[in-house]
């Protein structure tokens, strides 16, 4: 077996260095009756690499790719060209197969682009400091609202109807298990929900999204001086990261806390993961964070070094006290981030965001040529809402058909709620050119 | 002097690697000195090249576009090189025997790197129609089947992001399944002290208190001690099996009869899973859930910290708590189960993640399972096993080891051979890096003092396992001779001497500033 170094002459000899005739003896605190004689025969018995091959590849042949197809589906993952490069230092084995940096002098590698990571992390979002990652954005959010009760000991939780409803969960599952008053209110598709007016003394923090989930943007400093005056921390959720080169930074808005999915740069669509949860804060919350944290040092000769720091609010030190229970996070992700976020620069990075935009714009202005077709957004970063004469989930079903995947209708994300089965959420990226744009303008006036 | 047939000099003139090499660049040959990304800042270069906008119209809703982020500008070589000189700085499996016990480091082969970024799995979104995803949802059924039959358990929830995500997972299928029997009241969790870290901060993530149940002289949790906690208030025991002293629990079916029996689930951390896997299923020790780390077990490469996949799987007791989403078989293929509206008579407790799990990690692991299949599987758990035994064999005599063998897939020795030489488990640690080894787990489990963990897994050759035996042999005796000194110095040949961590967490510098425009005090005085 290709994997297994030892011979049957390597057995014999190590079992007779240990004293014992058969692997079986090593077993023998194993009750009896748990023991099984031998390999489970319902399950079939190794195969080469040619063969697993072409079992996985007619499994990955009967899935629609992305890049095959016009491709506008957004909604909390988004399809962006990832440079060939990144993908190679990926693969490098001294940081695919690396553990957890937990000895310094041996994973220097691993710890200068943590701190990399976390700077470019802060630089983004506006913030003063950035952990090493999280599993991915929803599970950085629950964590946000637990570390805004820690902060300010308040148990109630505002959530923005824009929060994209799969966060919404995560955060009622994680933090309603805690006995946390959730709050979250009705989707927000005309973004006309008022926040301020439902923050009080026992309000811990309130989430928002930008863009939200239906793609509105808003400035939300007015809401940050609000809920500052009430002793409210508030989160900004940003679930396309991109956005961040042309929108203003949460930071800069006055965020507390601001968490991101970071798939959009550096990570393929994969399903839905592995993805990277970005996690920002003030330095004043920093020993309130969850998470690893990499840090500055020197070494024994004075040469600038990094460590993985601050691990006392961490489970392996503080066990039932920690600020979370979270160990391994996304490391690899974070490192194609990391370099992606490197070969965009400034200027890529501003260029990238732009061209998103506009090429948002462009399709907006073109659907909106179609009849009974509207765009509900006033402003919007990459994604927005059409609202359509037919209900969504059946048009984007037929669009499929002809092999357009046209976007995510909001009934798939809010099955019991009235009133939105006529809503779609449309993305487009750097990916669609306007071919792409002009087929499901055509596609959409077939099916309507 | 000895020379070679052309007349010249053959004897290596150059310092001896202990001694401190200075060279003008501060690189010695191939460890490479690398400024922090932002220090290479290049005005002026670009690392993609990027088409112009197809308008330059705006629709940002009043809000202005941002000015500036404050990111570096690189060349696509510079940020290659940049990359490719930092992993030159890392320890791997790909270069080195890692013995990090209770973390599963084998060999992580590139077939399933291959595998996971096949289009058909790396290039689709969790929210296209899924009809357009059939063969995903396959997979994910595949591998689900394989966990199922492997560990005898009837379901398995497979979005957790990692192992602790995982016990998450299994505590609050716990907690849904005992509010839903009307005994809100079980909130008390009982955990070994030898327990990973995970498991008492999960539990209190739950909103669980922690009830510590001592560890017995033989390293074991005894039936006895457990009873004496047990209580119409205990939620679940939370255990490691193997344990995290690498010995499997002899009395884990009585304790985890006698836990049901008190009304109790039985959550099983199944970190270890590797030492038993294919000879031993779970369910058969009356498990009522485990998370099963793929990035351990099953392979898929730890890349540093992560991502993880902490699959768990339930008995029928805790199975229709399971969160969302979940693949069932519909009547025109697979589907997706995204809302408790649509989940039937399962109750689910709610979602964990984003989306639907870690799917690129599911493809490595099946990739993996695939590769064993039924029979090498039983041969992995088999080999793990006796290449521990052969290490805690070949160096008892010489290192103390922490309790009578056999062990599991991990030995456990302690500090005490190293007692009165001054030499301590970290200075030991530090001393094997020299010698080309990344040390073991120290310190950790608690029970036992200064506790050196090691795991070799059975991906190591019988050739590597006699060399690093005669490393530590050799510094063990070492030690033993009191060539403190040697110890208290290593590591010297690494890119960084030892790192002061007290400083780190003194003053805290978690990322890079841009160094402020230094104006020099005489001019300033002006």
């Amino acid at each position: 077996m290709r994997y297994l170094p030892l011979t049957d002459a390597d057995r014999s000899s190590m079992l007779a260095t240990i004293g014992v005739d058969s692997v079986d003896a090593l077993f023998r605190d194993v009750p009896d009756h748990a023991r099984l004689p031998g390999k489970i025969a319902s399950l079939p018995d190794h195969k080469g690499e040619l063969e697993v091959e072409r079992h996985l590849s007619r499994l990955a042949a009967k899935n629609v790719t992305a890049s095959s197809v016009p491709f506008f589906v957004g909604a909390g993952a988004y399809k962006h060209h990832v440079p060939a490069s990144v993908d190679q230092i990926l693969l490098r084995g001294e940081f695919l197969t690396s553990y957890t940096p937990y000895q310094p002098e041996v994973t220097q590698g691993t710890l200068q682009y943590l701190f990399e990571f976390q700077t470019q992390v802060a630089l983004l979002t506006g913030m003063d400091v950035a952990n090493a990652s999280m599993y991915d954005g929803a599970t950085g959010t629950a964590e946000a609202v637990l570390m805004a009760a820690r902060v300010n000991k308040r148990n109630k939780v505002i959530l923005s109807g824009g929060l994209h409803p799969h966060y919404r969960e995560v955060v009622e599952t994680t933090c309603g298990v805690m006995g946390m008053d959730i709050r979250a209110q009705a989707p927000d598709w005309k973004n006309a929900e008022d926040l301020a007016a439902l923050l009080d003394a026992e309000t811990a923090c309130v989430v928002v999204q930008t863009p939200s989930l239906f793609g509105h943007l808003r400035d939300f400093t007015a809401l940050c001086d609000a809920a500052h005056a009430k002793g409210v921390m508030v989160i900004v959720v940003v679930t396309e990261v991109v956005s961040l080169g042309l929108l203003p930074s949460p930071g800069s808005m006055g965020a507390d806390i601001v968490v991101c999915e970071g798939q959009s740069i550096g990570n393929g669509l994969n399903f839905g993961g592995p993805y990277v949860g970005l996690f920002a804060t003030r330095d004043k919350y920093v020993r309130q964070m969850p998470g690893r944290l990499c840090g500055q040092t020197v070494d024994a000769d004075g040469k600038r070094g990094f460590v993985l720091t601050l691990s006392t609010r961490e489970q392996h030190i503080r066990r039932e006290k920690a600020t979370s229970n979270i160990c391994t996070n996304s490391g690899l992700c974070a490192l194609a981030f990391t370099i992606h976020l490197s070969l965009l620069g400034e200027q890529g990075l501003v260029s990238l965001a732009r061209i998103n935009h506009a090429n948002a714009v462009t399709l907006a202005d073109k659907l909106s040529t179609v009849k009974g077709v509207s765009v509900v957004n006033d402003g919007f970063f990459n994604e927005f809402t059409v609202k359509l004469p037919k209900k969504a989930a059946k048009v984007a079903s037929k669009l499929a058909a002809k092999d357009i995947l046209a976007g995510v209708p909001v009934s798939r994300l809010y099955p019991d709620v009235e009133g939105l089965d006529d809503l779609l959420l449309i993305a487009a990226t750097e990916i669609n050119s306007v071919e792409d744009m002009d087929a499901l303008v055509r596609g959409l006036e077939e099916v309507l | 002097m000895a020379m070679n047939n052309q007349g010249r000099d053959s004897t290596p003139h150059s310092v001896s690697v202990t001694g401190e090499v200075v060279t003008f660049t501060g690189n010695k040959a191939l460890q490479q000195e690398e400024a922090l990304i932002f220090e290479l800042d290049n005005p002026g270069a670009v690392g993609v090249d990027l088409p112009e906008p197809v308008t330059t119209k705006t629709r940002l809703g009043g809000l202005s576009p941002r000015v500036g982020v404050g990111l570096p500008q690189l060349a696509e070589p510079d940020v290659v090189r940049h990359y490719t000189r930092l992993s030159q700085k890392n320890f791997a499996i790909d270069t080195t025997m890692y013995p990090l016990g209770s973390c599963t480091m084998k060999h992580n082969p590139r077939l399933n790197e291959k595998m996971a970024r096949l289009p058909g799995f790396s290039d689709i979104h969790p929210m296209q129609p899924v009809e357009t995803v059939q063969g995903a949802l396959e997979l994910i059924d595949q591998l689900a089947h394989w966990l199922k039959t492997l560990t005898g358990m009837p379901a398995v929830a497979m979005s957790p992001g990692a192992g602790a995500h995982g016990e998450l997972c299994g505590l609050m299928a716990i907690h849904a399944a005992l509010d839903a029997r009307g005994e809100s009241h079980r909130r008390r969790v009982l955990v070994p002290e030898s327990a990973h870290g995970t498991n008492p901060a999960t539990a209190a993530f739950c909103g669980f208190t922690v009830d510590t149940i001592p560890a017995e002289e033989n390293g074991r949790v005894s039936v006895e001690a457990v009873k004496a906690k047990l209580g119409d208030d205990v939620a679940c025991i939370m255990l490691t099996n193997p344990n995290t002293c690498g010995l499997f629990e002899p009395q884990i079916r009585e304790i985890a009869d006698a836990v049901h029996a008190a009304g109790g689930y039985f959550y099983c951390d199944g970190a270890n899973y590797n030492a038993i896997v294919g000879r031993v299923r779970p369910a058969d020790l009356g498990v009522d859930a485990m998370h099963i780390n793929l990035h351990k077990t099953f392979s898929t490469p730890h890349g540093g910290g992560g991502p993880g996949s902490g699959p768990v799987v339930l008995s029928d007791a805790l199975a229709p708590f399971a969160p969302l989403p979940f693949v069932v078989h519909g009547k025109d293929g697979f589907d997706l189960i995204e809302h408790t509206k649509d989940a039937g008579k399962a109750q689910p407790f709610g979602r964990l993640k984003g989306f639907h799990g870690q799917m690129g990690m599911f493809v490595r692991a099946l990739a993996y399972i695939l590769s064993h299949g039924a029979d090498g599987l039983r041969q992995v758990s088999s080999d793990a096993v006796l290449n521990a035994n052969y290490i805690l064999a070949s160096l008892k005599d010489v290192m103390s080891a922490s309790f009578e063998g056999p062990c599991m897939h991990e030995a456990l020795f302690d500090d005490r051979f190293l007692k009165g030489t001054g030499v301590t488990p970290l200075d030991f640690a530090k001393a094997m890096i020299d010698e080309g080894y990344h040390p073991m787990t120290m310190y950790f489990p608690l029970v036992v003092h200064g506790a050196l963990l090691i795991e070799p897994t059975e991906t190591e050759s019988k050739r590597t396992l006699d060399q690093f035996i005669g490393t530590m042999r050799h510094l063990a005796e070492k030690a033993k001779a009191g060539d403190l000194a040697h110890f208290q110095a290593a590591p010297r040949l690494t890119p960084r001497k030892r790192l002061d961590e007290t400083q780190a967490a003194r003053k805290p510098v978690l990322r890079w500033v841009k160094p402020a425009l230094v104006i020099p005090a005489a001019q300033a005085a002006e």
